[in-house]
C-alpha cells in the first residue's frame, strides 16, 4: 500500500488533505502564481501608459533623455538576463529528472547572472549621478545643459521603471538562492517542484518586463 | 511500476519539456536582440517605422519566453485567460487615459 505514492525512487507528492490528487494541488499552485503575475503586469503596465501619455505630450524631451542613455549597456544586460532565463528555465527540467547537482548550477548560473545585471545597472546609476541626471526637480538643469527644462520628468520614468525592475531582480535573486539551498537539502523531486516553478514564473516576468524596457528606454525613448 | 502508477491520484506526471527546445527559444532570444540592434543602427533609414519594428521584435521575443519558457504553451486554458486578462485590463486603462487626455478642455484662468 505504502509503495503506492512511491515513483522513481523514494519520492511522493505529499497531496495536502484537502486537495483530491497531486495534479490539483499542483494545477491550484500554479494558478495562484500566474494570479499574482497578472498583477504585476497591471503594475508594470501602469507606468508604460503613463510614459506613453507623457511621451506623446513631449517628444522632443523623451528624445533628449533617451539619446543620455548609453544602449550597450542595456543591450548587454538584456543578454545576461536572457542567458539567466534559460537557466532558470532549464533547471526546472533538471529537478523533474531528478537531476538536482545539474539543478543547483543552473540556479547558481541564475542568481550569478542577476547580480551581473545588478552590477551594470549600479555603474549606470553611478555615471547618471556623477553628470546630474536626478528625477524630476532634482535634475541638475545647468549642468547637464538640458535643452528641455522638464527633462526630469523623463529620469523619473527611468529611474522608477528601471528602479522597480532592479527590486525585482532582487528579490528574484533571493528567491532563486532560497530553492537553490531547498535543492540542495533534497526538498524537491520528480514529485515536488512547485516552488521552484513558482519562482522560474516570476524570474521569467523579470525578463519579460525588461524585453520591453530595453528598447523603450534605451533605443527608442 | 509506472503501469501501476498511472492512476494513482497521488502520482505528478510532469510535462518535462527537452533541453534542446530551450536551448533552440535561447538562441531565438539572443538572434532577436541582436536583430534589434541592427535595426536600431539603421533608424535613420526606418525613419517612423523604427519604433514599431523595434517593439514588434520585442514582442515576438515575448511571445518566445511566454510559450516555452513559462510553458503557458502547455498551460492549462484558465492560466491563458488569467494572464491575457491583465494585458486586456491594460489595454483599457491605456484607451481610457488616452480618452481622457485628448477630450480635455484647455481652460485660461481669469484670475
Amino acid at each position: 500500500m505504502s509503495t503506492d505514492n512511491t515513483v522513481h525512487g523514494a519520492h511522493t507528492a505529499h497531496v495536502a488533505h484537502h486537495f483530491k490528487t497531486a495534479e490539483q494541488q499542483y494545477s491550484s499552485g500554479k494558478e495562484g502564481i500566474w494570479l499574482f503575475m497578472l498583477t504585476e503586469i497591471l503594475m508594470f503596465g501602469a507606468i508604460f501608459v503613463g510614459y506613453a501619455i507623457y511621451h506623446n505630450m513631449y517628444p522632443a524631451m523623451f528624445a533628449e533623455g533617451a539619446s543620455s542613455l548609453d544602449w550597450k549597456m542595456g543591450f548587454v544586460n538584456t543578454l545576461v538576463l536572457i542567458f539567466s532565463s534559460f537557466t532558470m528555465a532549464i533547471s526546472i527540467s533538471f529537478i523533474q529528472k531528478n537531476e538536482q547537482k545539474k539543478a543547483v548550477l543552473a540556479l547558481a548560473t541564475t542568481v550569478l547572472c542577476g547580480a551581473i545585471f545588478m552590477v551594470i545597472k549600479y555603474f549606470e546609476y553611478q555615471h547618471k549621478f556623477h553628470l546630474g541626471l536626478f528625477p524630476g526637480k532634482f535634475l541638475d538643469v545647468a549642468k547637464v545643459g538640458a535643452e528641455h527644462a522638464n527633462l526630469g520628468l523623463y529620469f523619473g520614468f527611468y529611474y522608477v521603471m528601471t528602479g522597480l525592475h532592479g527590486i525585482h531582480v532582487l528579490l528574484g535573486m533571493g528567491l532563486i538562492t532560497w530553492c537553490l539551498i531547498r535543492t540542495i537539502r533534497g526538498d524537491f523531486h520528480s514529485q515536488y517542484w512547485i516552488v521552484v516553478e513558482g519562482v522560474g514564473l516570476f524570474w521569467h516576468i523579470v525578463d519579460l518586463i525588461w524585453i520591453f524596457l530595453f528598447p523603450l528606454l534605451y533605443l527608442v525613448g | 511500476m509506472a503501469q501501476h502508477n498511472d492512476n494513482n491520484p497521488n502520482v505528478l506526471h510532469p510535462h518535462i519539456t527537452p533541453l534542446a527546445t530551450y536551448f533552440k527559444v535561447a538562441m531565438a532570444l539572443f538572434g532577436l536582440t541582436f536583430l534589434t540592434i541592427i535595426a536600431h543602427h539603421f533608424r535613420a533609414n526606418l525613419g517612423a517605422l523604427a519604433a514599431p519594428v523595434a517593439f514588434l521584435i520585442a514582442l515576438v521575443k515575448a511571445t518566445l519566453v511566454c510559450l516555452w519558457f513559462m510553458h503557458l504553451k502547455d498551460d492549462t486554458k484558465i492560466n491563458r485567460f488569467v494572464f491575457a486578462s491583465g494585458f486586456f485590463f491594460l489595454a483599457l486603462l491605456f484607451v481610457i487615459c488616452a480618452m481622457d487626455i485628448a477630450t480635455r478642455v484647455l481652460e485660461v484662468s481669469p484670475l
